[in-house]
């Protein structure tokens, strides 16, 4: 079995699964966040005038909450949610809440793996589509929707169509200036938007070894944006450390049998990879830097689960460091602990001597949501993960998806910018 | 199960267009569904009628996990939606929140059906006729988990 068939064989309690079975998995671990988490609620109320118990959970030790896509509230309905919320946890006894202005908060999927959340070999779900994000920790990381998050929270387990699995093979390392976010836009182009649907993305391959955790994780972040149920990388030593310095001393190396089967394979050249952009209005519209057209930007934004990790604010302070910017650019670490390395690290003074505002760890204006939406007819680069129309502000505003490094590039001249290009 | 279809030819119908980001923070699903669409077809709400279809391409509802999606088509009266594909995350809300049927539909069905026409979905026979046009058309079967988990009324009413 492949690791992904390993995990669900496991949490279904059957010695062998293949794709296509239906199973009952046990969850280990659950996430709720500010707008799936009032979601979840509804149902309860639904669920209680109907007669059923919902008074206690089904473990919430299991249950960890985050507040992210409206904080900071920016107008009443927001700040309600956040109380609701609150309310939520404390009636539950949910200890694991990582609240706005207390100290460790930021984007769940970024706190996922900075506060070592999820092990190798769980099954994690989570009430948003990102979930995906944390498969890089080889555990099987899937997106629901508040039906099922509620079913889970009540019942500890939720069904499964054991997926088919594709297998992402990447041979040797990324050349400078070309980073994870460029591989998977690649693969997204070369696939496309409903690629992976129903299926796993799994990524393996000398240059995935060679690859950071960090890494790893913007791959399976936006296996999502490819429809993909999960993605997932094998966890190896790297994740071990990775887990164990950030506590997690439990962690194991997990990883699919010798004799695993993969639906199909796809191979890429690391050295034959460049920096890339997904133009507007699909992540699958992918073109190459060089070959972009001339646009004149309004914006550049390095924030959300994608792409405001630490290791992604170090790629763009490379490139900021002694440079102006020539749009109006904002930078969000996606966690209170990326900030404050950030700061250790002087990453924020680079930002702020360049002219950039730091703003606060938010999902925001990744979703349309505020803080920083765009304006009709303009026109932004952004290291987030989708560029549907309407998606980061008004409808026909437009959203060009990269990697930090060309989102810094790009600050700099104002257009399009291939950082290899940038004097 | 009769109804008028709304149709959207296109492909990759997203969250966003569904019920855009905005609005996430919204659950009141009153409130939801009057956002139905809106980032696609603004007049979508004055014009959807209790009982209609929507018809569409590839991969609808592709996207985000957020249920507001279902719930602001469903709560605007759409009682089912016809497309030739789904996204994972829309199709496993609509039936396991018992809000719309997810009927996926062949080439056939997509370019025959057309804005307005009066269609009836019989999913004991998997089979759409066009009362408009006097035509009928396959659509494929729902998985055993999916027929059973409908036929209950949703997950929590589904016993495995």
């Amino acid at each position: 079995m492949n690791i992904v068939e390993k995990i669900l064989a496991r949490a279904s309690g059957k010695s062998q699964v293949a794709p296509d079975d239906v199973v009952f998995a046990k969850v280990d671990k659950v996430m709720v966040h500010d707008v799936s988490g009032p979601g979840v609620l509804k149902v309860f109320d639904k669920l209680k005038n109907k007669g059923v118990d919902v008074s206690k959970l089904w473990d919430p030790t299991k249950v960890w909450v985050a507040e992210d896509h409206f904080v900071p509230s920016a107008e009443k309905m927001s700040a309600e949610n956040i109380v609701k919320l609150s309310n939520f946890t404390k009636n539950y006894g949910i200890e694991k809440h990582f609240k706005y202005g207390m100290g460790q908060y930021g984007i769940c999927h970024t706190l996922s793996h900075e506060e070592a959340m999820v092990m190798p070999g769980d099954v994690y779900v989570g009430g948003d589509s990102h979930t995906n994000t944390t498969g890089a920790l080889g555990a099987f990381a899937c997106g629901l929707g508040h039906t099922d998050i509620a079913y889970v929270l009540l019942n500890g387990q939720i069904w499964f169509k054991v997926p088919e699995t594709d297998y992402f093979k990447l041979n040797g390392k990324l050349p400078d200036h070309v980073m994870a976010k460029d591989l998977i836009l690649k693969i997204i182009g070369d696939i496309g938007t409903d690629g992976g649907n129903y299926r796993t993305m799994q990524f393996g391959g000398t240059g995935i070894d060679d690859m950071s955790v960090e890494s790893r994780l913007t791959l399976c972040n936006m296996t999502t944006e490819a429809g993909a149920k999960n993605g997932i990388v094998e966890a190896d030593q790297k994740v071990v450390d990775y887990l164990s310095s950030r506590g997690a001393t439990n962690a194991q190396v997990f990883k699919g049998d010798d004799d695993a089967q993969y639906a199909n394979v796809y191979e890429y050249e690391a050295s034959e990879m460049e920096p890339l952009v997904a133009k507007p209005f699909s992540p699958e519209n992918v073109a190459v830097v060089r070959e972009a057209p001339s646009v004149e930007l309004d914006k550049s934004y390095i924030g959300s689960c994608t792409g405001a990790k630490y290791e992604d604010l170090e790629a763009a302070a490379k490139i900021l460091k002694g440079k102006t910017v020539k749009i109006r650019t904002e930078i969000l670490p996606a966690s209170i602990s990326i900030y404050k390395r950030a700061m250790e690290n002087g990453l924020l003074t680079i930002f702020l001597d360049a002219g950039v505002t730091v703003g606060p760890p938010t999902c925001g204006a990744c979703c349309g949501a505020h803080m920083g939406v765009l304006a009709k007819n303009e026109i932004c680069i952004s290291t987030t993960n989708r560029n549907f129309p309407g998606r980061m502000g008004h409808v026909e505003s437009e959203t060009y998806l990269s990697s930090p490094m060309v989102a810094a590039a790009s600050a700099v001249t104002g257009k399009i910018t291939d950082p290899r290009d940038l004097q | 199960m009769k109804g008028n279809v709304i149709k959207y030819e296109r492909d990759n119908i997203d969250t966003d267009v569904i019920i855009p980001g905005q609005y996430l923070k919204v659950h009141d699903y009153a409130e939801l569904a009057t956002h139905a669409m809106e980032g696609l077809d603004p007049d979508f709400h004055s014009k959807v009628k209790e009982g209609d279809f929507i018809l569409s391409g590839k991969n609808f509802g592709c996207g985000s996990s957020r249920e507001h999606a279902p719930i602001a088509l469903s709560h605007s009266g759409v009682k089912a939606v016809l497309a030739l594909s789904f996204a994972r995350i829309f199709y496993r809300n609509s039936v396991d929140g018992a809000f719309l049927l997810p009927i996926e539909i062949e080439e056939d069905a997509y370019h025959g059906i057309s804005q307005g026409d009066e269609i009836d979905i019989d999913i004991s026979k998997n089979e759409i006729k066009n009362l408009t046009k006097n035509q009928t058309y396959k659509m494929k079967p729902f998985s055993e988990i999916i027929g059973k988990i409908i036929e209950a009324g949703g997950l929590f009413n589904y016993k495995p």
